[in-house]
């Protein structure tokens, strides 16, 4: 048996004893404490420092609000986690706790020195200071000098060093109510609503147990309850589940532990669970939150809320203290006292700070019990270094001072400012509140439009009157209250003089006031502190809390991990990945990929995969990309375009959607023919391009770029359903349903001839920028005779299935032909060599036809196009735009950096002006020498002209060029 | 009194009683030569720099709430101008200046903090987009370098550089010169100051009407605090700019979006710089105070609820966890949301309007902080000379008619 | 994350199911020819950008595929209506002011 373990009650299993330590010390504890009841069965309140003055600190609440008694939990294996409450962790066998914030320990802890130096360390002392000589560099003093050692000070526990083992789970559910709270009130509500078997009830609760202070009172009741509950099909339970946010249309997010609690970790078994819960009505029961009293010196480790200690008694059999001073604005301290007195403590005062003991006999019961109860007396200070001693007691004048009058010894003070009802969630909905003066609370008045909402049991006002207090604020001191430490915000070390020394500063509003002093900021969010903060505020100012205002209400109510949010979305499964149905073969034979949106691209094929990609990559890719541009040039290559976008159009009035969406004429385009299209948006500027391919009069076959697939696709149907309706066109995505493999090079026709069925090759009868449908190796194919690349070339549309075989059999043809396959960087190569654009490369966004060279695209005699009219607008005429031109260094060799700006002289001191940029720069296996795209002003005048790229340590003098390094006659095209 | 270490030690020995109010609580006055609608952090700095630099003393800053309580209290606070256009490297670059001695300037510690931002490559089209950003940032002459990922990694321990993630880092370009600063003591340094100087901010007063004259002129505004007379009105309210201009029956080419943002708990020293990923929409840098400070998106509706959907934190959370694994077990301690003004180009508008006296300042999307002290210095001058700036000059509303945009989004293909 | 009625599917659903696609009952003038740089640029840019209800166009992108308009208060994010698209804002929507808010606590 612990030294403060009672003999027998409470909700604890005595005959299951639990080991744990606590920073290396070994204690036990039993099955159903937390780590905090098991703490104070062993005699430990000392349990942490304070965020800015190091202050020891002891646990204060037995529940989520608690501010002092932050710890990290660690559990070997990387599953280390800071800043947990004790009064929220379950204790289970081998727990491995540690204290936080001090250095070395928690006894002796340097930084305790802050709060010999505090009268200089008030409120927002920062602003006004390290701000360091100009001369000695200002800003640069605060970065390299004062702001580290202020970090390293700062913080509370240490993030884990290496990435968490455990896994997350996420569920979405749907309900007709979901109750949040599992006290009295939740569970009756709870029990009531799913009397009716239709209606699906969710009841959660952050604690282990269902009960809430029935826990505490009338266990047995909450036994019952939860038992007739649980055997409702219609009800789902949620325990250790925290209703932490609260958004539009009863949408609620619940953080529900799984394996934390427990003894044992499985791997495979998520540690947490986010449910998304969409109700149709939300009905808060999340009851109500103890107020702390701001008297001096109320945080040493031993002062507790009353109904904590309360709490650890009944419902966890410890024994907060044995000698015991209690500070009190309400009733339930007394059921405190007289619960500790039997169990054994000693009572030594009950110090009511009001002029009348509270309702009915309460305080003639204390007495009767040989309590003293001393009305209208206050705490004036205590003493205990690393634990409460005594207290200094004082007697409230009518001028609202405090004069000494006498003192105790005490191991512990509990104290009591009233309860705050937790309409957090209400208010993270955006629900109207209104104060209420008899409890010094807000209360929710009116739910936000579009929520179905409602609060009820305490958390609504509803208490009895014992529970109610309208005290708030710092209670009166002896002479000046700025020369002590009466803390408001425990965890931030904000005392009740920061708060008045903002209001002396001129920060009213309570937002201000916040931010200034930080209160209410810390990790619980100033569950215990915003209604004391609020009270010194109004009281300071003159003014009604009210006038104040309330500082908003966040989500989460309390901390949610990282890794609930994230869930699986982990590594692959971070993104959606999409392959093409080469790319096992592809992997197989050396790929390298490159994503390029959600797709994995064969970048290039890398014969014998380099021990370390990365360093020798790049000499080994750039062997491999000239490898593969030769095959293409000399014999043929093979390329996986299966990612392009492909959109099929049907219809009537497919010619003439597609005449409005692009710039090109369709309408006139002949079956069987295809052409090289250009899209705008209505600004004017190029967004996509592809091919227009006519298969039949109303049915097209339309390419976009991989990139742009979704985007474009989404565009069209926004035109066909928004703005064009009247049109007689179907489009639908083929993306998925066609894989592509093209075919170029000279001897690409060679490898398909005898493949194809149905399809005359010959140039005549199949010229360039021809479509036709047919079979190849026997399956139905689509096949373009079009080129990306200069060369003779085809596009074999085949059904994605049936892709793979044909891809094998053209591979090994190609091999036996000297060729093979090539990646995207190769093919980008290959297409700059011919000047032709990649939309997003050599356009940015702020290009048009005409810049790019492509002008000729435009139906002139189109009455409108997407585009047209923003293609008319002042500075998309101007004179002088960029254009884009082709670039060769003066030393041939050199390739440039993709880019890189372009200047017209030599000198190009800072701040120049860019006439120009590098879009594509390669080293072209076909030229032996470096090439580039480029958009400059005015350049197409240019050409010929010699311009200068200033680079960091030298100016690379290039030559404008045509954009068409290679056969500019197209003479390639045909073989 | 002057903030230094010798006020806090004497402050501190005599019991700290003698520290007066940062800023008066006046009330309005029935006219001003300038009033400027939205006492953010531009706004502030506005009227800081048209008393400081053009000695336009009476001026009145209009604010519906408390001062720095819009986007300038709800951001992650993340500085830099290693932006693409000349005019946009102009005006950030501007901003940086300014940033690196404002401190002093304002004698208030604005924590300006430049410890590095990195922004991460993760495809080669990212390659190619950061490294003409680089390129065009040192012509102009700001610093920003390309960083391989084992030297990002150097820069930023904890950054996960393993080639098997979804979308590996391909390298990352760095600004050493960016940085955060600390939001709230931004907007209260220009308040102190600009205060100080004679300028009249007025709080909990809500503009809501505009007057003109007969020939069009703004005569000065109505508010809840009753009227207040003003030759010349400079617009800075940031996400309710479209509803302010609509007084004066200007359409902006402004969508009003929500953008969440988070922290953790605070922790010790883990994050040294700021990192920033376009690509998979993760921005993160921790501050002083110990909190991870996270960006997450805008919500894909315009809004002014300040409330956001949880999937959008989510998705920010999921690409934290991707590029720092040991952050999984940390947790988020505040969501928050804030209403972004959003131009077409995601450039800011900074000028003046077709309305004769009236000026507007807005536009800064996502990205508006780091220009505080650049904006309200440029907009200040074209407010007293009634003409641009020359950095703010490109800035103009007619850019939307002419077409002539200052495009930084259509580069990068992301929001910035 | 919203509640969205699909006006076309007749049910409530996701957010995530949709996308959402700008301002509604926007006009694209025509011909190029007969419309100015100012209308042109209103058209494509200037917006009204409403603090109190909007009409807006929704896509169910991952449903029915079908555009649909919406009016909703931009200050509470609830929707009023949502009505297919091509037909007239319901009159009874506005353009209105939202709500009043009072400020709060």
């Amino acid at each position: 048996m612990t030294a403060f373990r009672s003999p027998a009650g409470g909700r604890i299993d005595r005959s299951k004893p639990i080991r744990f330590t606590f920073d290396g010390r070994q204690m036990h504890g039993h099955a159903g404490d937390t780590l905090a009841s098991a703490l104070l069965a062993n005699g430990v309140h000392l349990v942490g420092r304070s965020f800015k003055y190091h202050r020891p600190r002891g646990i204060l609440s037995a529940g989520p609000e608690e501010p002092n008694a932050l710890v990290t939990i660690d559990r070997g294996g990387g599953r280390e986690t800071p800043n947990l409450r004790a009064t929220q962790v379950e204790l289970y066998e081998g727990l491995v706790a540690r204290s936080q914030n001090r250095l070395p320990g928690l006894r002796f802890d340097i930084g305790g020195i802050n709060n010999a130096f505090s009268r200089f360390l008030g409120a927002g002392f920062y602003y006004k200071t390290f701000m360091g000589p100009q001369a000695l560099g200002g800003a640069k003093l605060w970065a390299r000098l004062f702001e580290p050692a202020i970090r390293r000070a700062a913080g509370l526990g240490r993030a884990p060093a290496g990435p968490d083992p455990d896994r997350y789970a996420n569920r979405f559910a749907h309900c007709e109510v979901l109750v949040i709270g599992g006290g009295e009130a939740g569970l009756a509500e709870a029990l009531r609503r799913s009397e009716d078997p239709a209606c699906r009830v969710i009841l959660c609760d952050e604690q282990a147990e269902f009960g809430g202070w029935m826990l505490v009172e009338a266990p047995e009741r909450a036994d019952e309850m939860v038992k007739a509950l649980s055997a409702r099909p219609n009800v789902t339970m949620l325990r250790r589940s925290q209703a932490f946010g609260a958004y539009a249309q009863n949408f609620v997010a619940i953080a529900q532990q799984l394996t934390d609690p427990l003894a044992t970790t499985d791997a495979e078994a998520p540690c947490e669970r986010l449910w998304q819960v969409r109700a149709g009505e939300v009905v808060l029961a999340s009851g109500a939150i103890e107020r702390p009293l701001v008297f001096p010196d109320n945080d040493r480790p031993g002062i507790l809320l009353a109904g904590a200690a309360e709490t650890y008694l009944r419902r966890y059999g410890v024994l907060p203290g044995r000698k015991i001073v209690i500070l009190t604005a309400c009733d339930t301290a007394y059921g405190a006292a007289f619960a500790l007195q039997d169990a054994g403590a000693e009572i030594v005062a009950i110090a009511e700070t009001r002029a009348a003991p509270g309702a009915g006999d309460i305080a003639a019961r204390a007495l009767a019990r040989g309590i003293p109860v001393l009305p209208g007396t206050t705490i004036l200070g205590t003493t205990g270094h690393l634990r409460v001693s005594s207290v200094r007691l004082g007697r409230i004048r009518p001028d609202g001072e405090a004069e000494p009058s006498g003192g105790f010894t005490a191991d512990t003070v509990l104290m009591s400012g009233g309860w705050t009802p937790s309409i957090h969630l209400f208010s993270q909905t955006k629900g109207k509140l209104r104060w209420e003066e008899g409890l010094g609370a807000y209360l929710p008045a009116l739910p936000a439009p579009g929520q179905a909402i409602r609060v009820i049991g305490a958390a609504a006002g509803e208490m009895p009157a014992g529970m109610r207090s309208p005290a708030l604020g710092a209670l009166p001191v002896a002479g000046s209250p700025d020369r002590v430490k009466a803390f408001v915000d425990f965890q931030n070390d904000v005392t009740a003089r920061d708060l008045r020394l903002a209001t002396r500063e001129g920060f009213r509003s309570i937002e201000h006031v916040k931010r200034y002093t930080t209160t209410g900021m810390a990790t619980d969010q100033g569950k215990t502190s915003n209604l004391n903060s609020l009270g010194i505020v109004a009281a300071e100012t003159g003014r009604s809390v009210p006038e104040i205002g309330l500082t908003t209400f966040r989500a989460p109510y309390t901390p949610v991990t990282f890794g609930l949010f994230a869930g699986q979305a982990r590594g692959d499964l971070f993104d959606p990945v999409r392959r093409t149905p080469m790319h096992d073969w592809a992997e197989r034979n050396g790929a390298v990929f490159e994503d390029v949106g959600t797709w994995k691209r064969a970048h290039y094929f890398l014969p014998r995969r380099p021990v370390d990609a990365t360093a020798s990559g790049h000499a080994a890719m750039h062997e491999a990309v000239q490898a593969e541009c030769r095959k293409v040039r000399e014999a043929v290559g093979l390329f996986d375009a299966s990612t392009l976008g492909k959109i099929e159009f049907v219809g009537p009035d497919a010619a003439e959607f597609l005449e409005r969406a692009y710039v090109n004429p369709v309408k006139g385009l002949a079956v069987g023919r295809c052409r090289y299209a250009l899209l705008l948006n209505e600004a004017g500027f190029i967004i996509d391009d592809g091919i227009i391919a006519r298969l039949a009069q109303d049915r097209f076959h339309v390419t976009t770029t991989t990139g742009g697939a979704a985007r474009v696709f989404g565009m069209f149907e926004d035109y066909l359903q928004t703005e064009w309706p009247d049109l007689k066109v179907w489009q639908t995505s083929v993306t998925e349903h066609w894989a592509v493999i093209a075919v170029q090079g000279p001897r690409s026709r060679e490898i398909i001839a005898d493949l194809v069925e149905g399809i005359e090759l010959s140039d005549a009868a199949f010229p360039h920028m021809a479509v036709r449908e047919g079979r190849i190796t026997g399956t139905p194919c689509r096949l373009f005779r079009v080129s990306f690349t200069g060369e003779l070339g085809y596009e074999i549309n085949i059904p994605a299935g049936l892709a793979l075989p044909l891809w094998e059999k053209l591979a090994e043809r190609a091999a036996e032909f000297g060729g093979g396959p090539y990646g995207t960087e190769a093919m980008h190569v290959l297409r700059a060599e011919k000047g032709y654009i990649i939309v997003a490369q050599d356009t940015d966004g702020t290009m048009t036809p005409e810049d790019m060279g492509l002008g000729w695209a435009i139906g002139k005699k189109k009455p409108d196009f997407i585009g047209k009219r923003g293609l008319m607008r002042p500075d998309l005429t101007a004179s002088g735009r960029k254009q884009l031109v082709g670039l060769v260094a003066e030393d041939r060799s050199r390739v440039l950096e993709e880019g890189a700006q372009i200047v017209p002289d030599i000198l190009a001191p800072a701040g120049s002006h860019a006439i120009g940029h590098v879009t594509s720069a390669y080293s072209s296996a076909a030229l032996g020498h470096g090439i580039a795209l480029a958009v400059i002003e005015d350049g197409r005048n240019r050409i010929g002209q010699l311009l200068h790229i200033p680079m960091e340590r030298e100016t690379i003098a290039v030559r404008v060029v045509e954009p068409v390094f290679l056969d500019p006659e197209g003479a390639r095209l045909h073989g | 009194m002057k903030f230094s270490l010798f006020s806090l030690l004497h402050q501190g020995l005599t019991g700290n009683q003698g520290w007066q109010p940062q800023w008066r609580d006046p009330a309005p006055k029935p006219a001003y030569d300038v009033i400027i609608i939205g006492a953010g952090g531009h706004g502030l700095a506005t009227a800081y720099y048209l008393a400081k630099e053009h000695g336009i003393r009476n001026v009145a800053v209009l604010e519906k709430g408390w001062l720095g309580g819009g986007n300038t209290g709800r951001n992650t606070t993340i500085i830099r101008s290693n932006y693409l256009w000349e005019e946009s490297e102009a005006l950030y670059e501007h901003s940086v200046k300014l940033w690196e001695t404002l401190s002093h300037e304002l004698n208030y510690n604005v924590m300006y903090s430049p410890r590095g931002v990195m922004m991460l490559a993760h495809s080669v089209h990212d390659v190619q987009v950061t490294k003409r950003h680089i390129h065009a940032n040192r012509l102009a002459g700001i610093d920003n370098e390309w960083l391989t990922p084992e030297q990002a990694q150097e820069f930023c321990p904890i950054l996960n550089i393993s080639r098997d993630i979804r979308y590996p880092i391909l390298g990352a370009a760095l600004q050493r010169r960016g940085g955060v600063a600390r939001h709230d003591a931004v907007a209260w340094g220009y308040a102190r100051g600009a205060d100080k100087l004679g300028v009249d901010i007025i709080q909990n007063c809500e503009v809501t009407a505009i007057r003109r004259d007969a020939s069009g002129c703004v005569t000065g505004v109505e508010t809840t605090r009753g009227p207040i007379s003003a030759r010349r009105i400079g617009v800075v309210a940031a996400g309710h700019t479209s509803v302010v201009m609509g007084m004066a029956g200007i359409r902006m080419p402004l969508e009003s979006f929500p953008l969440q943002a988070l922290v953790s708990e605070p922790v010790k020293p883990l994050m040294p710089c700021v990192v920033m990923s376009n690509t998979i929409h993760a921005y993160m840098s921790q501050s002083d105070k110990g909190e991870l400070v996270i960006g997450a998106g805008t919500d894909q509706y315009t809004s002014y609820s300040q409330t956001g959907g949880l999937h959008i934190s989510q998705h920010t959370l999921d690409a934290i966890c991707e590029l720092f694994p040991m952050t999984r077990r940390l947790r988020m301690l505040r969501n928050w949301g804030g209403i972004v003004d959003v131009t077409p180009d995601r450039s800011p508008i900074i000028g003046r309007t077709p309305v004769p006296g009236l000026f507007v300042n807005c536009g800064w999307g996502t990205g508006g902080f780091k220009a505080t002290p650049g904006s309200g210095h440029v907009f200040a001058a074209t407010i007293a000379r009634e003409e641009p700036h020359p950095i703010a000059a490109p800035f103009t509303l007619e850019r939307f008619t002419t077409g002539r945009l200052i495009d930084e989004a259509a580069a990068a293909a992301v929001a910035h | 994350m919203l509640l969205i009625r699909c006006p076309w599917c007749g049910m409530d659903r996701p957010e995530i199911e949709f996308r959402h696609a700008g301002a509604a009952h926007i006009t694209r003038p025509g011909p190029p020819d007969r419309v100015s740089d100012e209308e042109w640029a209103a058209f494509l840019y200037l917006r009204d950008n409403p603090k109190g209800r909007v009409a807006e166009r929704w896509r169910h992108v991952h449903g029915c595929g079908r555009f649909f308009n919406a009016v909703r208060d931009t200050v509470t994010d609830v929707f009023v209506v949502t009505y297919k698209a091509g037909e007239p804002r319901p009159p009874e929507t506005g353009p209105g002011e939202s709500q009043p808010t009072e400020a709060r606590p």
